[in-house]
């Protein structure tokens, strides 16, 4: 007590001796952090968001702008790929990550069952993680394709008849999704370990006192402890579901028709294919504004409910 | 869970199944490297067994046609440059944020801001970027995709590394000053030694989403400065796909991460749980 006292006077008493007042180094070592966000992320966005209200030209190199209003964002509702793009983002984004958590939590749960080789089972459920989007999409590309994939020789093997995956659009975006679980569920499997881990163990040890089976354990005990670390797992998964490019860009390029069209694939497409600057600027910012509102609707619905399992 | 009386049985049914997500896990992996190894004419006929060939790993390494070890350079050139550019900026950001004094809704705006900018699709930014770059000469070249990487990756790594910032004790940092050191001696002699696992494992991270990066290397670089994810992705546009090529150079492109996977895999884990779960 006497010690801890001592302490606070010391600390009081010392002002000086804390970090906080080198005000040169203070701002030495904030500044750069604070100048690349400012440059490359405050400015760009700026840029963007003037663009938006303009037309731009190019005419040998050189660009003209002019006022163009409002009318881009008017455009935009009529957009059948802004708007197929829309839809089929959020479609991709809540099934794939419902069915990342889903599976990432089961795995998390069976490898905590286990002792012997856990390392093992560890670091290979990882290496998706670290594989690049556009690998991913090539694996599974090869593993998809229609006369020699794997996938279609498997279920040969079971007499089931062979199935454009990628090129049907019955099947195409249901095909992106899956292989977007089997990339991102080992994210979600080695948080959800993480967490599982970090439980404490004697809630469970009274669980067990109390007779509690192994399905009422995981409904009472385990998922309800769970809940913030699925929350934040799943909005950041959902963040980067959002943004989803690069398998999409290798396997579908967006098509059959608009059946894999997903909103970044759309911008990419007016930006740099068709040149559309000013309109593409307003994609942007409509994306922006739009997926900033469904995360701020996902995360308030998380502790929503993160509330009602307390 | 631990009290819980285990049965052989179920003991083994629990490895079983890990075993088979092991293995749709690591098939798809192995297949497409194994079809690196293969003929074109094999892969197409669906053969089951094949006789390895190195000549598809020959065209894509050598093969006066191909740029793959030219975009290899480049990726673990911008990789390289843009992790010490991210880190040492992200570092020095964190420790200033948490421990500088300064005022919260500096601390808060500033966090919060760079969470929505971690939102944004990159290619709404590329465009932007596109034009800057353009505007001030930079176009073409390595500094624009690094300065890139770098700002794409400075969110994770501020957050990151400000989880391991606040880990180091204050009583410390205060000792360490009233015993006379200034600022760069207490983050050099003091902070640095204890931060250095979190400084390894935002490295690591922050490596892997360079080298992983591919939207933005699309737009921004030329063929020149083509990375590996932007060399890839020719292969499958390619009038007639040249599979067995892609999935050789496929196959290529995931040795930085095996052999991260292998040295540190420590520091992996340690980098993508600690942001999620403190």
């Amino acid at each position: 007590m006497n010690a801890k006292l001592d302490r606070t006077a010391a600390r009081t008493a010392d002002r000086n001796a804390s970090p906080g007042s080198d005000t040169l180094w203070k701002w030495l070592t904030f500044s750069p952090a604070f100048a690349f966000m400012l440059l490359f992320s405050a400015l760009p966005l700026i840029n963007l968001v003037a663009t938006s209200f303009q037309n731009v030209t190019w005419t040998g190199g050189q660009a003209d702008h002019s006022a163009a209003g409002l009318s881009h964002y008017l455009a935009l509702p009529a957009d059948v790929l802004f708007r197929a793009g829309l839809v089929n983002t959020i479609i991709f984004a809540f099934v794939a990550v419902g069915g990342q958590a889903v599976l990432g939590l089961a795995l998390a749960l069976f490898t905590t069952k286990v002792t012997r080789g856990r390392t093992i089972y560890r670091a290979i459920f990882i290496l998706p993680i670290l594989i690049p989007g556009i690998v991913i999409g090539a694996i599974w590309k090869l593993m998809l394709n229609f006369d020699f994939g794997l996938v279609n020789k498997l279920l040969g093997a079971i007499a089931i008849a062979p199935h454009d995956w990628l090129g049907g659009s019955d099947t195409a975006l249901l095909s992106v999704i899956a292989v977007d679980i089997w990339h991102w569920t080992p994210f979600c499997f080695l948080l959800f370990l993480a967490g599982l881990e970090s439980l404490p163990q004697d809630v469970f040890e009274a669980a067990n006192m109390d007779g509690a089976n192994a399905w009422q354990e995981f409904i009472y005990v385990t998922l309800p402890l769970m809940i913030p670390t699925i929350v934040v797992t799943c909005a950041f998964r959902l963040v980067l579901a959002f943004k989803v490019f690069d398998e999409v860009y290798l396997l579908t390029g967006g098509g059959p028709g608009t059946s894999t069209e997903v909103i970044s694939f759309t911008l990419y497409q007016r930006f740099f294919t068709e040149d559309q600057l000013g309109y593409g600027s307003a994609m942007s910012v409509a994306v922006i504004f739009i997926v900033s509102l469904l995360l701020v609707f996902a995360i308030s619905a998380g502790r929503r409910f993160e509330g009602a399992a307390k | 869970m631990s009290g819980m009386v285990t049965t052989p049985a179920r003991h083994i049914a629990w490895h079983l199944i890990l075993a088979i997500c092991a293995v749709v896990v690591l098939v798809p992996v192995v297949w497409t490297v194994a079809a690196g190894f293969r003929t074109q004419i094999s892969l197409l006929m669906g053969e089951m067994a094949f006789k390895p060939v190195l000549s598809n790993f020959a065209e894509v390494l050598f093969s006066k046609t191909s740029d793959f070890l030219i975009n290899y350079r480049n990726s673990l050139l911008i990789g390289t440059c843009s992790t010490v550019l991210c880190v040492s900026i992200a570092t020095l950001g964190a420790w200033s944020l948490h421990r500088m004094r300064w005022r919260a809704w500096v601390v808060n705006s500033f966090l919060g801001w760079t969470l929505i900018f971690n939102m944004m699709p990159p290619v709404a930014l590329a465009s932007a970027w596109y034009t800057m770059t353009r505007s001030v000469g930079l176009d073409n070249s390595f500094l624009a995709l690094i300065l890139a990487h770098t700002t794409l990756n400075l969110p994770m790594a501020i957050w990151l590394m400000s989880v391991f910032v606040r880990d180091v004790p204050r009583e410390l940092e205060e000792a360490a000053l009233m015993d006379g050191a200034n600022t760069p001696v207490l983050l050099r002699y003091v902070v640095l030694p204890i931060i250095a696992p979190g400084l390894a494992a935002t490295s690591v991270l922050t490596f892997i989403f360079s080298w992983n990066e591919f939207a933005v290397a699309l737009t921004l670089s030329t063929k020149q400065s083509a990375t590996v994810p932007v060399a890839i992705a020719k292969f499958a546009q390619d009038f007639e796909i040249q599979y067995t090529q892609m999935a050789a150079s496929a196959a290529l492109s995931i040795l930085p991460a095996l052999v991260l996977l292998l040295v540190a895999q420590r520091y992996i884990v340690a980098g993508l749980t600690q942001g999620a779960v403190k």
